[in-house]
């Protein structure tokens, strides 16, 4: 969250804003973070940053695999890589692995 | 800084690297986990949108798809063809904490003996403890204390290998700290992931934690000569492995009783024959 966050304020200050209102991230299920913890870090990170008092909104990214069998993409709710159609596993995970800063809201005075 | 519990968070304790043979605490302080100011900011797209209000708040959006750990992923491929250009084989090994990760290794590097010259990198918040253990193999081992960081990251491997001698090394293993989750989002530059479950986690870790488990290279269930002990359920475990990592070598072994280690010891002594032969610069 540290390095989202300075990244953040850093675009902000390089864009002339003097305020943030709203962080948009982009967060794979698969890429080992837990939303819920990151609002917590991001809740204990901002006061005193320009950040202060910002919404936070994440977007979750599902696993989405490829099966080379059936040559489809399949959303595996569960995170098993078995194709729904023929019950091959995947080795290709072609989404879910996302950790972005998506974009924000920021305020000039 | 760990974008999942707030470890790390600013003012904690510094990042310490021990070398080979000494204690070097203070030195090396590492509390700057934010990206650099070195890479651009050019791209984002800022889109206005005028307040109708004079004097109020003019609001704008900027568009910004930045990766988030990309500083990290960027050091990492730094790290990769630093290991590549020497031919060395780099393993990260993960797991819960008490899982049997040091244990292993250790006894891997005896038994490899001659056939791998080998060192090790390892993780713990503090205390050098693992470190000096593994020195008993006979392997030049190095500690980096993370202080309140669960987890490794590209720039503190780069450091712990300056204090490593590189020359004629074949097999680098890096122990990461003890954690299912954080350790799993950061690259270090390693050739294969290699995912510890021991019998006392429980068989249904994988399912659990499945961003740790599905880029695995390898799984190894530890400590089976506990397996009666626990109850052990040693199909369902692997059934869980194979549903979340169903591409990754299993391997079954007691690092106390030897029970497996000579099938791993070989699987390693592939792998670096795999990597000694290729060309570096291939991706």
């Amino acid at each position: 969250m540290q390095n989202a966050l300075n990244q953040a304020l850093r675009d902000a200050r390089l864009a002339g804003a003097v305020r943030v209102h709203e962080i948009r991230l982009r967060i794979g299920v698969l890429s080992g973070v837990v939303p819920d913890a990151l609002r917590f870090a991001f809740e204990a990170l901002t006061p005193g940053t320009a950040a202060e008092g910002a919404a936070l909104m994440i977007e979750e990214v599902p696993a989405r695999f490829w099966c080379a069998a059936c040559r489809r993409e399949f959303v595996s709710a569960d995170f098993y890589a078995e194709c729904p159609d023929c019950g091959a596993p995947s080795g290709e995970l072609r989404a879910g692995r996302e950790l972005e800063l998506r974009s924000m809201e920021v305020g000039h005075v | 800084m760990c974008e999942d519990c707030g470890c790390g968070l600013p003012a904690g304790i510094p990042v310490t690297v021990s070398g080979p043979g000494h204690q070097d605490h203070g030195g090396h302080d590492h509390p700057d986990h934010d990206h650099g100011d070195d890479h651009g900011h050019d791209h984002a797209h800022p889109r206005h949108h005028p307040s109708s209000k004079p004097g109020a708040e003019e609001r704008q959006t900027l568009e910004l798809r930045h990766a988030i750990l990309e500083k990290n992923d960027r050091l990492a491929e730094r790290n990769r063809g630093f290991f590549r250009a020497r031919g060395i084989l780099v393993i990260n090994v993960l797991s819960s904490p008490g899982s049997g990760k040091t244990t292993l290794i250790g006894e891997t590097i005896r038994r490899l003996g001659r056939r791998l010259r080998s060192s090790v990198i390892v993780g713990d918040l503090a205390t050098d403890n693992d470190a000096r253990r593994l020195r008993e193999s006979g392997a030049q081992a190095v500690q980096i204390n993370t202080g309140t960081v669960c987890h490794l990251e590209a720039d503190m491997v780069a450091r712990a290998v300056k204090q490593l001698d590189m020359a004629g090394l074949d097999l680098l293993v890096i122990e990461n700290v003890g954690n299912l989750v954080c350790p799993a989002s950061y690259d270090l530059g390693e050739d294969l992931r290699v995912v510890l479950l021991s019998v006392t986690d429980g068989e249904d870790k994988p399912l659990k934690y499945p961003p740790m488990f599905h880029p695995a290279n390898a799984v190894i269930v530890s400590k089976l000569d506990l397996a009666r002990a626990c109850d052990f359920n040693r199909e369902a475990a692997t059934a869980n492995i194979r549903h979340i990592a169903h591409h990754a070598r299993l391997f079954e072994l007691s690092a106390k009783t030897g029970a497996g280690l000579d099938d791993w010891c070989d699987y390693l002594v592939k792998q670096h024959e795999a990597v000694k032969h290729r060309d570096p610069l291939a991706s």
